[in-house]
């Protein structure tokens, strides 16, 4: 009978103390995704109705209905598609933990994520791209309470000097990027194979051997924004608290010699000025397939 | 109630020809039955994305599908070479369509009261059925190396090779670069190996294949055939922008209409294409295209051996041309392709007649020229739903006979041809393993004076239901 009453008053106390919780949390109820979202890229406005068309045709099997990027096609993928109700994004202009701005989301829709399954969606119209922008996010409350980061100032880059890229070349090792991108840039570090992205799913570094592209881009400028911004939902960090603008363009200058099927102009004056270091350089087999050209 | 026509005064060449010309249209019928037709999961179970991603309404392809189909069945996302598959990934994909079809022909050569082939009757027949089956195979080699290889077979199981070709893409780096050596369908952007209608008489377009009569009863095509819509056998240059939104294609080709072996000469065809897309406004990608087939065919053999012509020696070419302006408009989820078209050939192909030294033209025999169009409607509601209209007109310019003084100069219609079609696809599912639609059409056709007996107009329909897959 004790025990009885006992639950009893734990239970009615349990209800007492839920009640204003519950009350608490109708009053101030949680954001929710806005169904009516817009895109604005250059002069166009992208519109979320008119892009729901476009990504029950063209998104749904990798990002899924519901944009949790658990399409029917996800379980075969590696890597896993994006997650947009997360809205956590890797490729963006503005700083790590921001929402990306509009024309991030364009340049990924446009661009393709290369070594994934996602392609360039550049045959779409520019309108449809702008429309599946404004659709990808409804999915997220984020973007009703949050607004996108204002891009980073990225400043113009300096010439191309021998000592640029040794100084990117310190910087690697100072900044200790060779743990996970390997001495060499071959994704080959000692902490490559421990890796896990925000989801606990394994994630593999970047290996500059492989190509010419990186995810978030082709451009100089891209790769600085890549290191500056952190590619967010990996262990790549932002690196803008502790690497100066102009010792980031040494950086960038350093890292394209590690694409060595790239003859980049950074490459090129590494390999005729840069040593022996340079010399000994040689590129790995590259798997069957890999694009060697710019 | 059938209709007998009795017999009129009609030479035996002439009824035979009509009968020949009879029999080589319902083996033409039977053939593109096969309908080969472009839709692959395979594409999709290697990328792992919906068919709607690449066909608006498979086989009919997306301008995302196009660009893939240009860049050699390749993303770009350095993972196309098949070293990154499964091994066990073999890119096969058969497609056929288990159907119920009605047929009706409104005048057929049929036995009477005259003898053999005697009478005309209208025949009209229905029943269960299949379409022919495809396996195709295609992808890539390795990066930039593509290939397609597609065994067909008609409804009894009888395969021939429809396409056989390899490609090499963006050779040095340039979309503007590729190389393709084989059998295989020619740059249409309308394309006829992914027509999104079935029947017999809708599931294929007529100007495409269109031959004109040189008499009544002597169709130009028992003697020389040729269709723009029939896949050739040669090299193709192919050139686009990364965005596809400019392409150019120049093909040199065996003048042999697709057919194995050596052809009948030792003459070459060309073929080109060129087309620009541009945004309008948000109402989507508008393409404008031109194309234009020059060929030559023999007239007669260098040799023969036993009365038999030895393959490769036709000589005496003469030529025949085929040109047109193509225009795809798309207005938001309504489309319509407008094509124009004109044709000729040589007198001397259209009158069959040898042009050996110091030979001259039948009288009353001229180059027949036609002019024809094409206006191909959709409206997709969603990707799973698709409404088709499609109307085709061709109209002689100019007969290939007008009068020798003994036959009457062919009737100005002669070979006029109107088609309309019908038709409606549903696809109950989209994946990226396999494609199904349910396949509703109506499709009706009228060749002026073509009937095999009385030269009037032959008015042929096809109503079909069926499964539609591919896997």
């Amino acid at each position: 009978m004790h025990t009885k009453s006992f639950n009893k008053i734990c239970l009615n106390l349990a209800f007492t103390l839920a009640l204003p919780v519950a009350l608490l949390a109708q009053e101030a109820p949680a954001a929710k995704p806005n169904p009516n979202q817009e895109s604005h890229i250059g002069n166009l406005t992208g519109h979320a109705h008119a892009g729901a068309q476009l990504y029950y045709r063209y998104c749904w099997g990798c990002h899924g209905a519901r944009g949790n990027g658990e399409g029917e096609n996800a379980q075969w993928l590696d890597p896993q598609p994006r997650n947009f109700v997360a809205a956590v994004f890797k490729c963006r202009s503005t700083p790590s933990g921001t929402l990306p701005t509009d024309e991030d989301l364009n340049s990924a829709i446009s661009r393709g994520f290369v070594t994934s399954t996602m392609p360039s969606w550049i045959a779409l119209t520019a309108q449809q791209r702008a429309d599946l922008v404004a659709f990808v996010k409804t999915f997220s409350a984020r973007w009703t309470t949050d607004k996108a980061g204002t891009p980073i100032d990225i400043p113009a880059e300096p010439k191309l000097t021998l000592d640029s890229i040794k100084h990117g070349k310190e910087l690697f090792q100072k900044l200790e990027c060779f743990k996970c991108h390997g001495p060499e840039g071959r994704g080959d570090g000692p902490s490559a194979s421990t890796l896990t992205d925000s989801q606990d799913r394994p994630i593999k570094p970047y290996n500059f051997n492989s190509g010419y592209r990186f995810k978030c881009g082709t451009s100089n400028r891209d790769l600085y924004k890549i290191f500056m911004t952190g590619l967010d939902g990996t262990p790549m960090p932002s690196f803008a608290d502790v690497v100066k603008p102009e010792d980031a363009w040494d950086l960038v200058h350093y890292l394209r010699t590690l694409q060595i099927w790239h003859k980049s102009p950074e490459l090129l004056l590494w390999q005729s000025q840069g040593g022996e270091f340079a010399k000994s350089q040689k590129p790995e087999n590259t798997p069957t397939g890999a694009d060697v050209r710019p | 109630m059938q209709r007998l026509y009795s017999t009129n005064v009609h030479s035996v060449s002439g009824r035979l020809g009509a009968a020949l010309f009879f029999s080589l249209f319902i083996l033409a019928l039977s053939l593109l039955d096969c309908r080969p037709a472009a839709a692959l999961p395979a594409f999709a179970r290697k990328y792992g994305m919906p068919c709607s991603s690449c066909h608006e309404a498979w086989p009919k392809l997306s301008p995302f599908g196009q660009q893939f189909k240009d860049n050699g069945y390749q993303m770009g996302n350095e993972r196309d070479a098949p070293i990154y598959q499964s091994p066990a990934y073999w890119p096969v994909t058969f497609r056929i369509t288990p159907q119920w079809h009605r047929e009706s022909t409104n005048k057929v050569l049929v036995d009477g009261a005259g003898g053999n082939n005697s009478a005309e009757a209208q025949v009209t027949t229905h029943g269960f059925d299949w379409s022919g089956l495809d396996f195709h195979t295609a992808g890539t080699l390795a990066k930039n190396v593509s290939f397609y290889v597609l065994p067909s077979s008609n409804n009894s199981g009888a395969f021939h090779f429809e396409s056989v070709w390899a490609r090499l893409d963006n050779i040095a780096g340039s979309s503007w670069l590729n190389v393709k050596l084989g059998k295989f369908e020619l740059d249409n952007l309308l394309s006829e190996k992914r027509i999104v209608t079935l029947s017999n008489v809708g599931g294929f377009y007529q100007n495409y294949h269109f031959q004109p009569f040189y008499q009544p009863g002597k169709p130009e095509s028992a003697v020389f055939t040729f269709g723009i819509g029939d896949n050739q056998v040669g090299l193709e240059y192919m050139g686009h922008s990364r965005d596809d939104r400019w392409r150019v294609s120049a093909s040199l080709l065996s003048s042999s209409d697709g057919q194995p072996n050596l052809p009948n000469s030792r003459g070459y065809d060309g073929y080109f294409t060129a087309s620009r897309a541009f945004e309008l406004g948000n109402l989507g990608l508008q393409r404008v295209g031109g194309f234009a087939f020059i060929g030559q065919a023999p007239t007669y053999p260098q040799f023969t051996s036993g009365g038999s012509a030895i393959a490769g020696t036709g000589i005496g070419n003469k030529g025949f041309q085929r040109y047109g302006l193509i225009g795809m408009w798309y207005i938001k989820k309504f489309d319509i392709t407008t094509i124009y078209f004109h044709g000729s050939d040589s007198a001397w192909l259209a009158s069959g007649t040898p042009a050996t030294p110091g030979a001259t033209l039948p009288t009353g025999a001229r180059s027949p020229s036609w002019n024809a169009a094409l206006f191909e409607s959709h409206y997709n509601l969603n990707p799973q739903l698709i409404f088709i209209n499609r109307y085709e007109l061709i109209r002689m310019s100019q007969q290939a006979f007008v009068g020798d003084g003994v036959t009457a100069a062919n009737a100005s219609n002669l070979g006029n041809t109107d088609t309309l079609t019908f038709g409606m696809r549903y696809y109950p599912f989209i994946s990226s393993r396999a494609g199904f639609a349910y396949h509703t059409e109506y499709a009706i056709s009228r060749i002026r004076g073509a009937s095999p007996l009385t030269n009037t107009d032959l008015t042929s329909s096809s109503l079909l239901f069926g499964f539609d897959f591919a896997f």
